[in-house]
């Protein structure tokens, strides 16, 4: 059963049937689902969603799909903990972290996306799915393709972190490097998405495949407590997960789950991509699209699709925006490595940093809740750290070697 | 002078289907004035009521995204190949 009214533009509000379209073909505003939340109202409680099964598809009535789900079916319902030992170092009360870094099957938040986008794919009767990716995209849809039975292209800029070219290659399907950046990428499959019949889950399947990220915000609100946090900092690159936290939580609000809703957003951006947090802090209304140059690459966006809606809620929710260098985003990797135990990528190491200079410029309070999103595993960044951390001590095989190498503190 | 632009398919209703157009201008903005002088309405599509380029709409000029440019100033040339492309999520 579906509960999803039509697609509706966010700049004009002109309305259009559900369809694989992404654009208002009156302004170019892109297209957001819209929900019958009357209906909805009357079925989903907390002692339903509860009573489910720990995956995404907890909260299908607010997902975009008019069938039952067919893709990603183990996706989602990743850990959600307090960070005691981060807290203790950042000198904050409570630090939370939501940690899609093991999400399932290719351990970042893209694999919710990509499970709504190749259900919905499905519904519609594509045989073939691509996408544009910086990497963490690139692999949830090869191996969702695979598992779903998908013809995949994938479209990824050709300078990318060895692992996630290896973890798209895999799976067999065809990965295209593009001589260029991100933005590059992005504007090559604009092009070929309009010639091509091909369901691009970010291109013309990108209202459905964005709503997948409301669901990282439904999983907090429910692992706290069914209530909201006092503050969350998100990674920006195009901005699309913040502003679907910020949906889901409204949502939520709006069909009784939760009584408040009135948490303040942060967006972390790396300093070498820092389209959004620059107009930010500039008070500026045009996002000057950059060059991006950071380590940081699956937050490489230059040109941010939702940018402006990203500011408005920043804005509205008395959030801030915040940089962190490559130094820093090295710095914060290994600090929730030591502190935590968990290996993040770079755009966690992002999170992290900005989390910290947040709490020491006291734009967040350090007796206030704090939620990080951890959204990608360091295993896929390796190179932005390996030169970064210690070396294997190495020894000969007998406890001479071992005593003499090793101090061991007894 | 003659520069080839690629009608992205939102259009095409207005450039008798043609998913590749020929025009002129001196500048982007010339260019989409005189694309609106031959396939009328096509302005208030690419551009709001202030008569700038509406925000999710990129124009790229070779490739190049025109806010690298000069924007909606970018200058044209004999040859040039322009791209208009509706904003895109990221991945």
């Amino acid at each position: 059963m579906s509960y999803v009214k039509s697609l509706k533009c966010r700049e004009c509000g002109r309305t259009y049937p559900k369809k694989p379209i992404y654009v208002c073909e009156w302004c170019f505003g892109p297209l957001e689902v819209v929900y019958d939340y009357k209906r909805i109202k009357k079925v989903l409680t907390r002692e339903k969603i509860s009573s489910r099964e720990k995956n995404l598809w907890r909260y299908k009535e607010l997902l975009p799909i008019d069938k039952e789900p067919m893709v990603g079916l183990n996706s989602g319902f990743t850990p959600f903990f307090e960070a005691k030992n981060l807290s203790k170092v950042l000198g904050a009360k409570k630090i939370f972290i939501k940690d899609d870094s093991v999400n399932h099957p290719t351990l970042s938040f893209k694999d919710r996306v990509v499970a709504v986008a190749l259900s919905k794919a499905k519904e519609f009767g594509f045989k073939t799915v691509a996408c544009a990716s910086t990497g963490n995209l690139a692999n949830s849809v090869s191996s969702h393709s695979k598992q779903a039975g998908f013809n995949c292209y994938v479209f990824i800029p050709a300078n990318l972190e060895k692992s996630k070219i290896v973890s798209s290659l895999i799976y067999g399907v065809n990965l295209i490097a593009v001589d260029g950046n991100y933005d590059d990428v992005n504007r090559l499959c604009g092009e070929i998405a309009s010639k091509y019949k091909w369901a691009f889950v970010n291109v013309n399947l990108r209202p459905y495949y964005a709503e997948g990220s409301k669901t990282y915000g439904f999983e907090i609100v429910e692992q706290l407590g069914w209530r909201v946090p006092k503050h969350i900092i998100v990674p920006a690159a195009s901005g699309s997960l913040l502003t679907k936290i910020y949906k889901g939580i409204k949502e939520f609000k709006q069909l009784g789950l939760i009584k408040k809703s009135d948490t303040k957003f942060h967006i972390a951006q790396a300093d070498g991509c820092s389209p959004i947090v620059s107009a930010l802090k500039q008070n500026c209304d045009i996002i000057k699209p950059v060059k991006p140059n950071t380590i940081a690459k699956s937050l490489a966006i230059g040109n941010p699709a939702d940018g402006f809606y990203v500011i408005d809620i920043v804005k509205k929710t008395g959030g801030f925006g915040e940089v962190a260098t490559d130094e820093e985003i090295v710095e914060g990797i290994k600090l929730l490595a030591e502190t935590e135990g968990i290996f993040t990528e770079t755009a966690g190491g992002v999170t992290v940093a900005v989390c910290k200079k947040l709490v020491e410029s006291k734009k967040i309070s350090k007796d206030e809740e704090i939620v990080i999103c951890i959204t990608g595993n360091g295993l896929k960044t390796q190179e932005a750290v390996e030169n970064k951390i210690g070396r294997p001590i190495k020894i000969k095989p007998n406890i001479k070697s071992f005593e003499e190498e090793v101090r061991v503190w007894l | 002078m003659v520069v080839k632009i690629r009608i992205p398919t939102p259009l095409q209703k207005l450039t008798d289907g043609k998913s590749e157009v020929e025009s002129s201008g001196k500048t982007v903005i010339q260019l989409i004035d005189e694309l609106e002088k031959k396939y009328s309405g096509i302005k208030e599509r690419l551009c709001d009521e202030k008569g700038n380029i509406r925000r999710f709409i990129n124009i790229f000029v070779n490739e190049k995204d025109i806010r690298f440019l000069k924007g909606q100033k970018t200058k044209l040339k004999n040859g040039d190949e322009i791209s208009i492309i509706p904003a895109i999520a990221g991945g």
